[in-house]
Parts: C-alpha cells; structure tokens; sequence
C-alpha cells in the first residue's frame, strides 16, 4: 500500500519500526540497535540478579552470609540508602508543587522514575530479605503500632502506590500512547490529582524516612545506636528525614548529569542544576549542623549514662574516629560548602562532585547505622565480628541496579522526562543556523 | 482455661546462674536443644549461624599464667521485664511478655522472618532459622511432642521451655489445684546441670530458692545498666567475674567456650 503524506508534512513519511514511532516527537533518540546494545548487558545483570534472588528464596538465607549477630546485611544498608537518595522525587514534588517552584518542573518527570525505580527496587530486595516473605501481609492484619518497622512497611507500601500513580501520566503521554483517546482522558483525570499526591508523597514520604532512621534510634538494647530525641522519635528519625531531602535534589543532580553526558544531549537548563545544587547545599549544611549537635549530645550524655564510654565504640578496627569524621566532615561539611558557594557550584565539576559526595556522605552514614551498629558487641565479654557480602546477596543488590537503569533507560527512550529537552535542542539548532 | 474474672497470682519465673560453680560442661545446651526440637546443625553452619538457646561463653581476668583464672557465663534470652526491646520492635506481635508469668515468647508461625528482633536484642540471644529443619534419618523419633519444631525463616529463642510449663498446669489441674497460681516446673537445662548450677523458679516467691539467691550478695545481672530488667540473675563470689558483667571495655583475651569444637 502506497503511504500518502500527511498534508502539513514537506517530506515523504519513512518507514518507521514501533520502535522509533514510540519515541517523543521533536527529541533525537540512538539508533534501535545501539539502544539494544546499551541494554543487553544491563539485563544480562538483571538475569544473573534475579538467579541470585531466585537462590536465596528457593534455598533460603543461608545463601547469605548473614548470621545471628549479622542480622542485617549488605541489604538493609543498600535498601537505607537507595530509599534515601529516591527522596528526590517527593521533595521534588514538594518544592514544585506546593513551594511553587517552577524551574524544578523541568526535571519532577526523571525525579518521579528515580523514585519508582528506588523504592520498587528496595521492596523487592526487602521481599527477599524476610525469612517468610508470603506472611508480609501480616504486618498489616497484626500490626504492632510501637513498632517503627511497621510504619516503616505502611508507608513505604503507600507510597509506592503514590509513585506508581505518578508515572502512570509519564506513560500515558506517549506519542503512540496518546492516540487512545481513553488514555488521554485518563491522563487528563489524573494530572488533576498532582497536587494531592504530591502533598500525600510527601507526608508519607517525611514519615517513612524518618522512620527507617527511628529504627535504630529506638534500639535501648544497642548503645552505639540508640538516641534520645523528642516524644516517640529518637533524634535519628529527624536526621534521616533530613539528610533524605538534602540528598535527593543532589542525586536527581548527579542522575541527570550522567544522562546527559551518556545520551549527549542537552536536557535541563544549567539554573536548574545550579538550583538543585544550591537547595541541597543548604539542607545538607542543616544536617551537618544537626547531626553535629546530636553526636555530641550522644558522645558526652547518652551513651555514658548508659554505662557506655563512647570512645569504646571506635577502638574497634576499622571502625575508628575516621568514620566519624568522613560522615560529617568529609561528604557532610565539605560538598555542604561547595554547594552553598555560587563560584564553585557555577562550575560543573565542583558541582557534580560535590553532589557525589554529599550522596556518599548519606551511603556512609546509612552503613554505620546498619553494619557498624551490628559489628559492635554489646557485652563486655563479647566479641566483634565482621562481615562481607555473598555473591548471591550481592547478585540480588546489582539486580536492582539493573532493573533502575533498565526502568529508566526505557523511559528515557519512550517518554519525555526532561520537558525542556526540545526547546534546548530546538534553541542549539537555532544557534546553530546563526 | 482461665476464666476473665479470676484474679491470677502473676508469677516472675527467673534464673539464677552459679557462674562459680559452672564448668563450661554444654549439658544444658544440649538437654534445651533436645528438649525443644532444635535440630541438629546444617553441614554449613557455623557458630555464628548455627542455633542453641544457651551460649555458653568462657572469660578469663586478663591475667597471665599463672594468675589465669576462667569462668563460664551461659547466656540465654534474658526475658527482659522492662521495656522489653523485642518486644517493642516487632511489626508483626510476634513476640510478646506473658503478664501471667513474664516470660517472653516469640510466636514462630506469626513471625515474618524480618530479624529487627535480633538487632535489638542486647544479648544476642535469638536465633534464626537459616536452613529448613532437618534431622537424621530415625531421629525424628525422639523429638518432643510437646514442641513446634520452627520452619526456615523464623526467628526463635529461649522460653524457659515453654512445654514443660504447659505440661505442669495440665498436671496441677488434674490434681484439682487452683489455675490461678503459678506453677512449679524446671527447664531442661536446669534439670540437666550435673552440679545444680541453675535454679529456676518464681522471683515473686520470696521464699523460693531463685529469689532467695538473687537477692544474695554476688549476684549481679547481665548488662543491668540497659534498665530492661532482665530475670536472668547470676551469681559469682569472684570480684573480676562481676565486674565483666557491666564492664565498659570488653576484655582481652576472652573468647566462647570451646567455639572450634561446637556448632552454637
């Protein structure tokens, strides 16, 4: 059948595969077979991730080399952290939505699959850490309310629904999507309902990150852990909801910057970055204050009133006073001040590196809670015990890895996560011809 | 069963431990795994994820020979009466204080497997279930009947053996005594210490042979400076073993009983 040109159209009409006809109008995307390319190693990843995952649920957690005193492992410092720098997409939502901050729309699309991919990610590796995962719906038929882990699950579980809710207009805005006239009207419907997720991400949001810090903060039976704080929430509650939002505008940063560079494209304005930098500088110089006061709260009153000499804690090697000070100073004080300098943060190094620092500093600090909390012994006669990874726990961890690149490198593709991409490509084009 | 409007006479069922008289021996070990279905350990395990309800850990003063002098501190879940961290930690009210006797039982068929229970455990007295429960060809015979063997992927630990207790008020009640007191009944590892060095019995009874020896001097608790009250009461007439007990340092040197040669 011979194809007619459309009438508004100068050229012929090519021959297109569903590939290319699912791609964003007025963006340029590589070729099918480079796409196929870029991806084959990452699912070969997922495939070996998921066999790992399929071995510690067929075989159990032996697989792991978790024990009774290492209940927690590679895991839950993984799901800590990755839950964390995913915070980007509700304080995103937040500053764009009910901040007003509109410059920030310009990357809430790429922020909300951050989210998705993060959170969906940590679920499924949580649904594999349980030793009875098919009794998760327990925790909501027998919850127990003192418990910060069942907090921890009702609002994880909810806000996962919110992100899947988000990304369904992401979707749904497809060009090939978009000709269902349903979907439109769906897309159209629920586009109504942004500011309310966004209020409701973000309360569900505030609430389970700093949940996942009271759950160590409440340990009365863990020293190095425990922290007094204010009604039921220990002070950790309130410092990982901090550190979670100063965060998570950095790793949207360091996201979009490493898409830009991979895809060679211009995506968001250089203010954007420079705003999200300078956001996360002054969260981040927050945190470091709070966090600061807290340790030092818990150094000279919290734990010796406990019987426990802090300095106790750090003559365990190689847990030492380093760590102490690479968490608050090195990847805390220092991207703080980077970021909050506007010299520096004009500079796309400084900013970008600032920005994995202050991510590293959120990893380091959700590693000591976790591993070193669980390193250290709590009878004097006790003793300390270390812990590396299996391959099999580590296999699991990369299949989450590959399935965020994965997610997201088919919704780059597909779907318009960066809005300013065709007015800056449109605008270099225009120079250009100048 | 005990009806709502009885007023039961709440009992505090404790241990004292004889660290002075303790040789180290693993009987009590032994009499709790085979009393309470605790399989034997998986070819894979280690002391680290094996399962027994007693550690028995060795300490020495620090002194060298031949001032060298060792003591042996079993350690089991403390059923700790204040504040009991397990307890509050648990998402799934798997675990729970009975206020009828104190004792703090883990529910392993509602237990999710999540392992936040062990984090919180001071005493690292609670084991999970890393591999599916296995015992040897014939020697599932011997298993108690009174006792739930656990599946994989549950978490469990000492509860005073809790079938011995059931099976006592069964008894108590056939003999026509009232359901509303505590019962007297011994844990296999208190009954299987060859030299006596665990009593067992109700800590209300100020009369009874555990209270009475509780409240003795060198008696001291484990980490008694946590304030969760735990009823685990040990005693010793050496200086430096009481002092290990709260020490803010651990010790040089010290290491658990025999770890090379068994699977805890």
């Amino acid at each position: 059948m011979r194809r007619i040109p459309s009438p508004g159209s100068t050229k012929p009409e090519r021959r297109t595969t569903v590939d290319r006809q699912l791609i964003p109008r007025g963006v340029k995307r590589c070729s099918t077979g480079k796409f196929l390319l870029w991806i084959l190693p990452w699912a070969a990843l997922l495939a070996f991730g998921l066999y790992s995952a399929g071995l510690c649920l067929v075989k159990g957690l032996n697989q792991t080399n978790m024990d009774n005193r290492f209940a927690f492992g590679l895991w839950i410092f993984l799901d800590l952290t990755v839950i964390a720098l995913g915070a980007g997409a509700f304080f995103t939502g937040f500053l764009l939505y009910i901040l007003k901050l509109k410059e920030l729309r310009a990357v809430i699309n790429s922020a909300v699959v951050i989210g998705l991919v993060c959170y969906t990610g940590a679920v499924c590796v949580l649904a594999v850490d349980v030793g009875q995962p098919l009794r998760a719906w327990f925790t909501f038929w027998y919850p127990n309310v003192h418990s910060m882990l069942t907090e921890v699950t009702f609002c994880i579980s909810c806000y996962l629904t919110v992100l899947a809710i988000e990304y369904v207009p992401i979707v749904l805005k497809n060009r090939k999507l978009r000709q269902v006239p349903s979907f439109l009207v769906f897309e159209f419907e629920l586009h109504k309902l942004v500011y309310v997720l966004a209020g409701v991400g973000t309360f569900l949001s505030f609430f389970h990150q700093g949940s996942l810090g009271g759950l160590y903060g409440v340990l009365r039976g863990r020293p190095f852990a425990f922290r007094e704080g204010f009604a039921v929430w220990p002070s950790t509650f309130f410092l990982f909801i901090l550190s979670a939002a100063a965060v998570g505008p950095s790793f949207i940063l360091l996201t979009t910057w490493l898409v830009e560079k991979i895809s060679r494209k211009n995506l968001v304005r250089p203010e954007v970055f420079g705003l999200l930098g300078r956001i996360s500088g002054l969260l981040l110089a927050v945190y470091v204050l709070a966090k600061t006061v807290d340790t030092l709260i818990w150094i000279n009153r919290t734990s010796p009133e406990i019987g426990f000499p802090a300095a106790q804690y750090y003559s365990w090697q190689p847990f030492g006073t380093w760590i102490l000070f690479a968490e608050i100073v090195l990847f805390g004080l220092v991207p703080a001040l980077i970021l909050l300098a506007p010299q520096l943060r004009a500079r796309t190094g400084w900013l970008v590196a600032a920005a994995a620092m202050a991510c590293a500093g959120v990893a380091l600090n959700r590693f000591v809670m976790t591993v070193q909390t669980l390193a250290l012994p709590t009878l004097s006669f006790d003793r300390y015990l270390s812990y590396f990874p299996s391959w099999q726990e580590t296999g699991t961890f990369l299949a989450v890895v590959a399935f965020g690149v994965l997610v997201y490198s088919f919704s780059f593709r597909y779907f318009q996560l960066f809005p300013s991409e065709r007015e800056l490509k449109f605008g270099a084009a225009a120079v250009r011809e100048r | 069963m005990i009806g709502p409007n009885k007023q039961i006479r709440a009992a505090r069922y404790g241990m004292t431990i004889d660290v002075d008289r303790c040789t180290g021996c693993g009987a009590c070990m032994v009499a709790c795994a085979v009393e309470n279905n605790v399989p034997p350990a998986h070819a894979g395990a280690t002391d680290r994820n094996g399962i027994t309800w007693i550690r028995v850990y060795k300490i020495d003063n620090g002194l060298p020979y031949p001032e060298t002098r060792s003591a042996f501190i079993p350690v089991m879940c403390q059923h700790c009466g204040n504040e009991t961290p397990c307890v509050h930690v648990c998402p799934q009210q798997a675990v729970d204080v009975d206020p009828a006797t104190g004792v703090v039982g883990e529910m392993p068929q509602r237990c999710l497997g999540c392992r936040y229970c062990m984090a919180a455990c001071p005493y690292h007295a609670r084991y999970f279930n890393w591999w599916d429960p296995a015992w040897p060809k014939g020697m599932e015979k011997t298993l108690n009947p009174d006792v739930t063997p656990r599946m994989r992927g549950v978490v469990e630990k000492c509860n005073f053996c809790h079938g011995r207790w059931h099976a006592a008020k069964q008894q108590a009640a056939a003999e026509g005594k009232p359901d509303t007191e505590p019962v007297q009944y011994l844990p296999a590892c208190a009954e299987a210490c060859p030299i006596k060095a665990i009593q067992f019995g109700d800590l209300n009874d100020p009369a009874g042979a555990p209270a009475r020896a509780a409240q003795s001097g060198g008696s001291f608790r484990l980490l008694e400076k946590l304030h969760t009250d735990p009823k685990i009461y040990y005693r010793s007439k050496r200086d430096w073993v009481r002092a290990s007990a709260n020490a803010p340092h651990p010790f040089a040197g010290q290491h658990e009983a025999g770890k090379e040669n068994h699977r805890g």
